[in-house]
């Protein structure tokens, strides 16, 4: 399968004609591929590298580095539950293992259907309403596993 | 009829555009208008009602009390909202528009007393500018305290073809969610503290490095720079005074050490986010080598007020060398959290106990993290501590960015301990062995400890001072403060597993 299959070339360069002169342009741009296509696809290595005049150990080095980046795409949806200390205070990490078992999931896993990946979050800043989780980018607070189930039906898990 | 109901992530997570919903069905022709919140999250969401011309308060509404919150028979009313004891108590000055206004309105922000500083500042001299901080006593919010002033004067003196203020949006810690408030609940006030810092220091251009983790005050922020642009508060010409000043919003990308301020600059970069050495300091080499101003949101969002009403005026708050106010963020498992400003010198009991209402649970207090995940453990013993640096410093923890998250009394400190040293190894930028490695091997030490190895406690003590000491920033450097004070304070925690193990 060519490397190109899985994003259209042209709306790339788009994108990086859109970003390339940003001062510090490259995280700017990863976003923005990511919103597009869903995950960074390695076909796109190259033209970034080229416009941006960096190495692929560098892009590489950068994509590897931040959590948010992806090389592969998530489920339709994405769960992010906050493991922090707030949220373990009430009780978060019983929540989140209760829920993954439930699943047969690790963190990161997907649904076998594709709907919804279950990601671990280190704070969504919703420390005084704690559990916290996000949908996509829906916060929600006081989470408990009633409202957790009702979020996944919701995503089609 | 006017409506006021927050549209503050922590009211839509707890059920506010419902609540919207319900009262746009039952009252189309009152006018509902969004704000920050008030910072009593146990309340939210907190409508408010407009009774002649004072905003009455209906707590932990739902949808359906959308009907007798209209009609004035709902059993959820707090009465006017201004005198409810949690709002009386507070000194607001960064957070005085926070919950009052439309954050997304200009016009609303100016009747307020926005933008009276940066015309305050736009007469002044950049030296005075930088001195009218110095005199406020303002010391850096994001957790370590120094002095803003000094920081500026050392931007302001050096020479450079292009200077930058950065804000540091990157709130990672967890507890903390007084940034978030106020990007998403007066984002004006961000955006015209920095503007006078560049005035300040001679910088024309600003970043805004805000986690991917809040949507929400990303969509704010971005919006609310569109229209200070358009309404000249930003651009080639701030408020028609000949003076240049823009500034961007950028999204991190999930990583807790960009928080470190050597971090964030790489990751603005577009680099890893790897800790820099220091020196060179930011200040004289930062954003692509140029001097740099980089201010946590908190202390560029209280730059406006100290320029409204005098740098003295804030310096008159305060305790010892903490001047000013405090955000606390009353956070965890506690009755009544959110955020409470007042000036410094309260203690720690009064803010858990008093203001916070005890535990959620209703079980006793066990422990109180105070600023982050890189502040102590700070046991019920301490809580006579007032809040400030140095109080804070002597008591062996640190107010750091002012969150403070409560336990009760079935937490495993333990457990917390080894959380902390897990948080490290997933976040460590690989940069420092102490760090890098050391986070790992005290993951496994606490293992060996919860099994009973007795000879393993030494053995962590020893690696918490290798990290303290020789970790490049706070991220290594200050996971020990969790680590020991729950060793230290809660010995039977540590010492109970290995019985049971035997």
């Amino acid at each position: 399968m060519p490397a190109s299959a899985d994003f259209d070339a042209a709306e790339l360069q788009t994108i990086i004609a859109a970003h390339q002169s940003l001062e510090g342009p490259l995280l700017p741009l990863l976003h923005a591929i990511q919103d597009n296509f869903g995950h960074i696809p390695t076909g796109a290595h190259a033209p970034i590298c080229e416009a941006l005049n960096i190495t692929r150990a560098e892009l590489h080095g950068v994509i590897s580095f931040y959590h948010d980046f992806r090389e592969a795409p998530a489920g339709r949806h994405v769960l992010k539950i906050c493991r922090a200390e707030a949220c373990q205070s009430v009780g978060g990490s019983e929540l989140a293992e209760g829920l993954l078992s439930k699943l047969g999931l690790d963190w990161h896993g997907t649904t076998p259907n594709g709907a919804v990946t279950i990601e671990p979050v280190y704070c969504l800043g919703l420390c005084a309403c704690a559990p916290a989780a996000m949908v996509d980018d829906r916060v929600v607070g006081r989470v408990d596993a009633a409202r957790l189930d009702t979020l996944l039906a919701e995503a089609g898990a | 009829m006017k409506i006021y109901v927050p549209m503050d992530s922590a009211a839509k997570a707890l059920g506010a555009e419902d609540v919207v919903n319900a009262l746009r069905a039952a009252a189309p022709e009152a006018e509902i208008i969004r704000t920050g919140t008030r910072g009593m999250i146990w309340l939210e969401p907190l409508v408010e009602v407009d009774i002649d011309g004072v905003r009455h308060g209906f707590g932990m509404a739902e949808p359906h009390d959308a009907a007798a919150i209209l009609d004035g028979t709902s059993a959820k009313a707090l009465g006017p909202v201004e005198e409810l004891d949690w709002m009386k108590r507070q000194t607001r000055l960064t957070f005085a528009r926070v919950g009052v206004i439309d954050p997304l309105s200009l016009d609303d922000y100016e009747s307020h007393g926005g933008l009276k500083g940066l015309r305050v500042a736009l007469d002044l001299s950049a030296q005075q500018i930088v001195d009218e901080v110095k005199t406020s006593g303002l010391r850096g919010r994001g957790g370590a305290g120094f002095p803003t002033g000094i920081k500026w004067q050392t931007v302001h003196d050096a020479e450079a073809p292009q200077k930058y203020i950065v804000c540091n949006a990157d709130e990672g810690d967890s507890g903390t969610f007084a940034d978030r408030m106020v990007m998403e609940g007066d984002p004006f006030t961000l955006i015209e503290g920095m503007a006078i810092a560049g005035l300040g220091v001679g910088a024309t251009k600003g970043y805004v490095y805000l986690r991917s983790e809040y949507p929400d005050a990303i969509a704010v922020m971005t919006r609310a720079v569109e229209l200070a642009r358009a309404a000249g508060v930003l651009g080639n010409d701030v408020l028609c005074s000949g003076r240049a000043f823009d500034m961007e919003i950028r999204k991190g990308a999930g990583a807790y050490v960009c928080g470190e301020e050597t971090s964030l600059l790489n990751s603005l970069e577009g680099k890893r986010g790897v800790v820099r050495a220091k020196p060179p300091l930011p200040a004289l080499e930062g954003f692509l080598g140029r001097p740099t101003v980089v201010n946590n949101v908190i202390s560029l969002a209280t730059v406006p007020v100290i320029f409204e009403k005098g740098g003295k005026h804030y310096a008159d708050f305060g305790l010892g060398r903490s001047r000013g106010t405090v955000t606390l963020q009353i956070a965890g498992n506690v009755a009544r959290g959110g955020l409470f400003e007042t000036a410094f010198g309260i203690s720690l009991g009064e803010v858990v106990n008093d203001l916070g209402g005890g535990t959620a649970s209703g079980r006793p207090v066990k422990a109180v993290q105070v600023g982050g995940p890189l502040g102590a453990y700070m046991p019920v013993s301490k809580f006579d501590t007032p809040l400030g640096y140095e109080e804070f410093d002597q008591a062996g923890g640190l107010i750091g960015h002012a969150g403070l998250t409560v336990f009760d009394d079935r937490t495993d400190m333990l457990g917390m301990a080894r959380f902390a040293m897990e948080f490290c190894a997933v976040e460590s930028c690989g940069k420092c062995t102490p760090c890098r490695i050391g986070a790992v091997r005290g993951v496994e030490t606490l293992d060996r400890i919860a099994e009973g190895d007795a000879a393993a406690l030494p053995l962590l003590t020893d690696l918490c001072e290798t990290m303290t000491d020789g970790s490049l920033c706070a991220l290594g450097g200050f996971t020990p403060f969790p680590v020991m004070s729950a060793v230290t304070h809660f010995p039977d925690d540590f010492a109970r597993q290995k019985e049971a193990a035997e």
